[in-house]
C-alpha cells in the first residue's frame, strides 16, 4: 500500500522550478531515500511533504489526507527532523522533550514516562538533565529523532540526518533508524547525499536531479541495471546526476550547511 | 518494544492529538498552546537570565541620567507631576517596547536554526504559536516592570501600591509586548533575513519612541507629530501605564479607551501574525 503519493509535484520559485511534475509512491513500513546532489530539490519536496511549503502544481497525499487541504490532519501523523539543527540548545534534553510532548498532547499521566523513554532508546539517559548546548553532533542529532518520534507519527521525514557527523556518529543513528521501523513499523522518508548512507538504509531510491527523478528502484536494482558486479550506488548516482562536480547550492545553502556542519561537529 | 507485530503503537497511529471538535475545545487547544510556547521562554530564561540583567541597564541610564537632568532644569511642562514622575510610566513604556520590538531577531534565529519548522510540522494552530511568542515577549517585558518600580520608588516616585492597580499594569505591559512583539514578527516573515531586519528594526524604534509621550506630553508636539502620535499604540501604552502606575485617582474612563485600543490592536496582531507566521520558513 503506497502511504505518500506524489503526483505531478510541482513547486517553483519565480523562474526557477525546484521541483517538476514528481509522482513518486512511498509504501508503508519501508525506508525509502531521495538522493541528489545539492541544489536537485530534495529539501523543496520534503518541505511540501511536510506542509512547510505549498506546490505550485500537481498534489500529494499522506495516508490518503491532502497535503494542503487536509494539511492539519497530515500534521497530525508525520514527524520532522528538519536539515537544520532543530533542538533549542538553552533547553535540557528532557525539556526539549517535554515541550513537544505537550505540543502534541500526549495524556498528562504517561508523558515524563513517554519522554524518559524516548531518552532512554536514544541512549541519552544520562544527558537528559544537561543543557543541549554541551552535547556532541550525534547526540543532538538522536534528540531530534527521538523529538520527532514522541507521538509516534506513522511517517518520519529525515532531511540529511548524518550530516556533519563522524562516521560512529553516523553509524549510531542509522542503527537508531533501523530501530524505529522494526520496533514502530515507521515509514522513513530521508533525504542524503551520502551514498553509503542509501546503501545501508534505504529499501528504495528515488535518485534526483534538477527537480526531476533520474532513477527509481532498490540501490541493488540500481546497481544491476548498470551492469558488473563493481558498480557501486556511487556510480549509479554519477551516471543519473552527470557527474557534476559543482550542481547547484547557493551561496546561502553553502553557509547554512557549513553552519550546521561547525555546530554539530 | 514489539510493535511491529501489532502493526500499530498501543495507543493508535495518530491519537496523540485529538482534533478539537467544536469551539470550546477549539478555545482551549489555544490556550493550550500558548502557554506552552510561553513555558519554553520561561525555562529557556530560568536557566540563563543574564539578558534580562543587561536587558535593564538601559532604563536605568535614563531614569537616572535623563530623568534626573531634566527634573533640575524643568524643562518641560508636566503638569502636577515631577518630571521623573512623569518619566517613569513613559521608561517603563519603552523597555516594553524596546525589548519586544527585536523579538523579530528571534524569529529568524529559530527559522535558521530550524526550530521554528518544528512547531510549524506540529498540529498547533498558527494563532497560537504567534500568541505564545507574544506572551513569552510580555514574560520579558515583566522582569523590566518590576527593576523600573524598584528604580522609581527608590527615586522618590509616588508609586499607586494599590493591589488592583498593580493587576493592571501587568495586563498593560502584556498587552503592550505582545503588540510589539508581533509587529516585529511580522516585520521579521517579510524580510527574512536577519541583516535586513536589524537595518529596519532600527527605523521603526526611534519614531515609535518620539513619536510618543513617553518623554515629554504631546501638549509640547507640532502639531504633525501629534497626529502621528495618537495613532501610536505606544502612546496609548504610555497612557494607561501613567494612569495605572501613580497614585492619585484613577481614571476609569481613560484607562477603558486605553485598554480597548491596545487590545484591538493586539488581536489585529495576532491575526495578521498568524496568517504571516508560515512565510518565514519557506
Amino acid at each position: 500500500m503506497a502511504l505518500i503519493e506524489m503526483n505531478q509535484l510541482t513547486r517553483a520559485f519565480g523562474a526557477f522550478t525546484a521541483v517538476k511534475t514528481l509522482t513518486l509512491q512511498v509504501h508503508e513500513g519501508e525506508v525509502f531515500g531521495l538522493l541528489g546532489p545539492n541544489g536537485a530539490g530534495k529539501t523543496t519536496t520534503i518541505k511540501m511533504l511536510t506542509t512547510l511549503l505549498e506546490p505550485t502544481a500537481g498534489d500529494a497525499q499522506i495516508a490518503d489526507l491532502d497535503v494542503v487541504k487536509q494539511a492539519s490532519m497530515v500534521r497530525r501523523i508525520i514527524g520532522y527532523v528538519p536539515q537544520l539543527l532543530s533542538a533549542d540548545g538553552a533547553l535540557t534534553g528532557y525539556e526539549n522533550l517535554l515541550i513537544f510532548a505537550k505540543l502534541y498532547d500526549l495524556a498528562r499521566d504517561s508523558r515524563a514516562a513517554r519522554v524518559r523513554e524516548a531518552l532512554h532508546f536514544m541512549g541519552l539517559d544520562e544527558a537528559g538533565n544537561n543543557l543541549v548546548r554541551t552535547y556532541s553532533g550525534g547526540m543532538i542529532r538522536r534528540l531530534e529523532i527521538a523529538q520527532a518520534m514522541l507521538h509516534t507519527p506513522r511517517v518520519l521525514f529525515l532531511d540529511e540526518p548524518t550530516v556533519g557527523l563522524d562516521p560512529t556518529a553516523r553509524k549510531n543513528v542509522w542503527e537508531r533508524i533501523q530501530d524505529l521501523r522494526r520496533d514502530y513499523g515507521t515509514t522513513v522518508l530521508l533525504t542524503t547525499h551520502y551514498m553509503e548512507e542509501a546503501d545501508a538504509l534505504c529499501n528504495r531510491v528515488a535518485i534526483m536531479h534538477r527537480g526531476e527523478c533520474a532513477a527509481l528502484g532498490a540501490p541493488s536494482e540500481l546497481k544491476a541495471a548498470l551492469g558488473g558486479a563493481e558498480i557501486t550506488l556511487d556510480d549509479v548516482f554519477a551516471h543519473y546526476t552527470g557527474a557534476e562536480l559543482d550542481s547547484g547550492g547557493s551561496y546561502r545553502e553553502t553557509a547554512r550547511a557549513r553552519r550546521t556542519a561547525r555546530r554539530l561537529g | 518494544m514489539k510493535l511491529l507485530e501489532q502493526g500499530a503503537p498501543p495507543d493508535g497511529w495518530a491519537k496523540a492529538a485529538p482534533i478539537p471538535q467544536n469551539i470550546l475545545e477549539q478555545a482551549g487547544d489555544f490556550i493550550r498552546i500558548t502557554l506552552i510556547v510561553a513555558e519554553l521562554e520561561v525555562r529557556k530564561l530560568a536557566h540563563d537570565a543574564t539578558d534580562l540583567v543587561v536587558r535593564a541597564i538601559q532604563p536605568a541610564l535614563w531614569l537616572i541620567i535623563f530623568g534626573q537632568v531634566f527634573t533640575q532644569i524643568r524643562a518641560i511642562p508636566t503638569g502636577d507631576l515631577s518630571y521623573i514622575e512623569f518619566l517613569a510610566p513613559g521608561i517603563l513604556a519603552q523597555s516594553v517596547l524596546f525589548i519586544s520590538i527585536f523579538y523579530g531577531i528571534a524569529i529568524i534565529w529559530e527559522r535558521d536554526l530550524g526550530i521554528l519548522q518544528k512547531f510549524l510540522v506540529s498540529p498547533a494552530p498558527r494563532a497560537a504559536l504567534v500568541m505564545g511568542k507574544a506572551l513569552s515577549a510580555g514574560v520579558r517585558a515583566l522582569s523590566q516592570a518590576v527593576i523600573i518600580y524598584l528604580l522609581a520608588f527608590a527615586m522618590g516616585v509616588q508609586i499607586n501600591w494599590n493591589p488592583l492597580a498593580l493587576l493592571g499594569v501587568v495586563l498593560v505591559v502584556f498587552l503592550g509586548a505582545s503588540i510589539f512583539a508581533t509587529f516585529s514578527l511580522i516585520v521579521a516573515c517579510i524580510v527574512k533575513t536577519r541583516e535586513r531586519f536589524m537595518g529596519i528594526g532600527q527605523v521603526l524604534t526611534m519614531p515609535l519612541f518620539f513619536a510618543s509621550s513617553a518623554i515629554y506630553p504631546i501638549a509640547i508636539m507640532p502639531i504633525w507629530l501629534q497626529a502621528i502620535a495618537r495613532v501610536n499604540p505606544l502612546t496609548y501604552l504610555v497612557d494607561a501605564l501613567r494612569t495605572l502606575m501613580l497614585r492619585g485617582e484613577l481614571d476609569m474612563g481613560r484607562i477603558s479607551i486605553d485598554l480597548g485600543v491596545l487590545m484591538i490592536v493586539m488581536v489585529v496582531m495576532i491575526w495578521l501574525g498568524a496568517r504571516m507566521y508560515p512565510r518565514v520558513a519557506m
